[in-house]
């Protein structure tokens, strides 16, 4: 810090960074130690910025290669040569329906298995949770080995809807966990009302309790949906054809099968597959006032 | 999925009262209940059951038979042979050490202190700092996997950014990816997962009360003593969940990795998750990687036993 003298007026119009070492006032001391953690954030962000800048630049740059410059003229030539039906349409299409389904069928279930532990008391509820608990931190990386050679055996092998089902059950527990905090934030009073009406226990979910707790239902679609889409070593063990692989797989034939790299291209890629997940964690992030929410959740 | 049953069936359970059915004895009613209610988690059981806990069970089994990828008929028990050749087999060895270091760096020591870092810094600093340095880490969190490892095999590659900017101080540059490729694939994890870390901080951070923090600078204690004595000590169950979530996902760090060297050069990238593959895989022995999947479970539980352990103490 450089510890220049500046004079001891409060509302000085000299520039704050010119703060005194002793003696400063609390307006001036602030100041200074906003601009020391404006400054340290800023270099962090600029080593966190290269590579995603380099990613934005090379998809724009008809001769990109791996480092980070500004394109002599912007093209979209990547993307033009990237959007054709066996490169880009149909990964990302197999991705959406691999995701999309499993997000689905994890959501409905995480819903329904909410319900019961939300709502009723039972002595089997507490070792459930800390299973499901106990499930979320397992690393299913471990897993795949043995999943893969039971995929075999039952034949579900290169399957999507095999592939669907282990993509959701990895995602279950946490999702279950998630869903089950949520849902205890809706209180029960507005249910019991429905119930003397002659609602049912399903009805009063659909009706009431989902509603209520939207944010928190998109909460763990949207985080779902992230996980599965970014995931690579499930599909990647699972599926086999190449015509069914996902564009969490089919990124890495912009490595092998196309000779060399075209890295404009493989960044044009990058772009189009990233896209679609950054915009949704923004959509929840908006919603739930701030991106904290995520983190919260997971400390229960 | 059944549609909705009757309006009725609920008032009718209710209104008639206990005298008018006939007489069921309580418990199994009371059972019969519990039954219906419980309902709902089937499909959820029966995921977890046949997709999760599953192959656990496999995992456990064939670990110690001799199950190769050539699909011969039967595979015969072996009993602990996968794990002693595991415990001889240099390579495997070379795999533990390197997950440790790869843990350690990128995980308890990287993410955690620069999630840390970030979030206490992020309190101090000017608001349009703060969205942009946040919405940077957290858009590195974001990226899918993949997308992640490409972004830094190019930063780090010889001809990559870092070079460059190497280049522009005057730094001696070099191939990092073949020099100490363990050490680029920690930052590329730090780069990736630090996001994480800086979301459970910043949460933690916001729950101290303002009052603690601003009687400790009336009573003179300094930036570093305050972080030691106050801000630590009161945020330390964020801390614990924190270290357990990272180095769990870190322990199981695939893609990034697989995308980056392969493992390579030679095997000295090479952490715990990549030489299971590659043992079940390319060498066909299913049985040995799965012994190795089952060590990396087991220790995954443990840590998972110590996150529950810490999250009941708060709870």
């Amino acid at each position: 810090m450089p510890a220049a003298p500046s004079p001891a007026v409060r509302r000085a119009p000299a520039p704050v960074r010119r703060s005194p070492a002793s003696r400063r006032t609390p307006a001036a001391r602030r100041a200074a130690r906003r601009l020391a953690a404006d400054a340290g954030l800023l270099a962090v962000a600029a080593a966190f910025v290269l590579p995603l800048a380099w990613v934005a630049l090379s998809s724009l740059d008809a001769r990109a290669d791996l480092r980070v410059k500004l394109p002599d003229g912007l093209t979209l030539d990547n993307y033009d040569a990237v959007l054709e039906p066996d490169i880009t349409f149909t990964p990302l299409l197999n991705s959406l329906v691999l995701c999309g389904g499993a997000t689905l069928l994890t959501v409905v279930c995480a819903a329904l298995a909410a319900y019961p532990l939300s709502r009723y008391r039972s002595r089997l509820n507490r070792p459930f949770l800390l299973t499901i608990l106990f499930a979320t931190c397992l690393p299913i990386t471990a897993v795949m080995v043995p999943v893969y050679a039971l995929f075999v055996r039952v034949d579900l092998i290169d399957t999507v809807h095999g592939t669907v089902f282990f993509f959701a059950a990895s995602q279950l527990p946490f999702a279950v966990w998630l869903m089950k905090n949520f849902m205890d934030g809706v209180p029960k009073e507005l249910e019991e009302a429905a119930w003397t009406d002659g609602a049912s226990s399903l009805q009063s979910l659909l009706r009431i309790v989902l509603p209520l707790m939207g944010p928190g239902v998109a909460v763990v679609t949207v985080f779902s949906f992230v996980m599965m889409w970014g995931n690579f070593f499930v599909p990647f063990m699972l599926l086999l054809s190449p015509d069914r692989m996902p564009a969490s797989v089919s990124i890495n034939d912009f490595f092998g099968n196309r000779g060399s790299v075209v890295y404009g291209q493989l960044a044009a890629f990058s772009v189009l597959y990233s896209t679609p997940v950054i915009l949704l964690y923004v959509l929840i992030a908006r919603r739930l006032g701030g991106g904290f929410a995520l983190g919260g959740a997971v400390k229960g | 999925m059944t549609s909705a049953p009757p309006a009725g069936s609920g008032a009718v359970r209710e209104v008639p009262g206990p005298a008018a059915p006939p007489p069921a004895p309580r418990a199994r009613r009371g059972l019969r209940r519990a039954l219906v209610r419980a309902l709902p988690v089937s499909p959820a059981l029966v995921l977890l059951l046949l997709f999760l806990a599953g192959p656990i069970a496999y995992c456990a089994w064939i670990a110690f038979t001799d199950l190769q990828l050539t699909g011969q008929a039967s595979a015969s028990f072996v009993g602990l042979d996968n794990f002693e050749a595991a415990f001889r087999d240099e390579a495997f060895l070379n795999a533990v050490w390197l997950t440790l270091v790869f843990t350690v760096l990128s995980s308890l020591i990287g993410q955690n202190t620069l999630g840390l870092a970030l979030a206490s810094l992020m309190r101090r600093a000017s608001k349009p700092v703060r969205t942009l340095t946040g919405g940077v880490v957290v858009t590195a969190w974001v990226l899918p996997e993949v997308v992640a490892g490409f972004l830094l095999y190019a930063f780090f590659r010889r001809d990559g950014t870092l070079n460059a900017v190497l280049d522009l101080l005057h730094l001696p540059a070099q191939n990092w990816l073949y020099t100490l490729p363990i050490l680029a694939v920690s930052f590329a994890n730090v780069w990736r997962g630090t996001a994480f870390s800086m979301l459970v901080y910043s949460a933690a951070l916001d729950e101290i009360p303002e009052e603690i923090t601003e009687a400790a600078e009336v009573d003179g204690a300094g930036g570093w003593r305050r972080t030691w004595h106050i801000t630590l000590p009161m945020i330390r169950r964020s801390i614990g969940t924190n270290l357990m979530l990272n180095t769990l996902q870190t322990l199981s760090v695939f893609g990034l990795v697989w995308v980056m060297t392969r493992g390579g050069p030679g095997n000295r990238s090479q952490t715990l998750p990549l030489f299971m593959y590659e043992q079940a895989f390319q060498k066909s022995m299913i049985g040995y990687g799965t012994a190795v999947a089952l060590l990396l479970l087991v220790v995954g539980s443990l840590f998972s036993l110590v996150y529950m352990r810490l999250l009941r103490t708060e709870v």
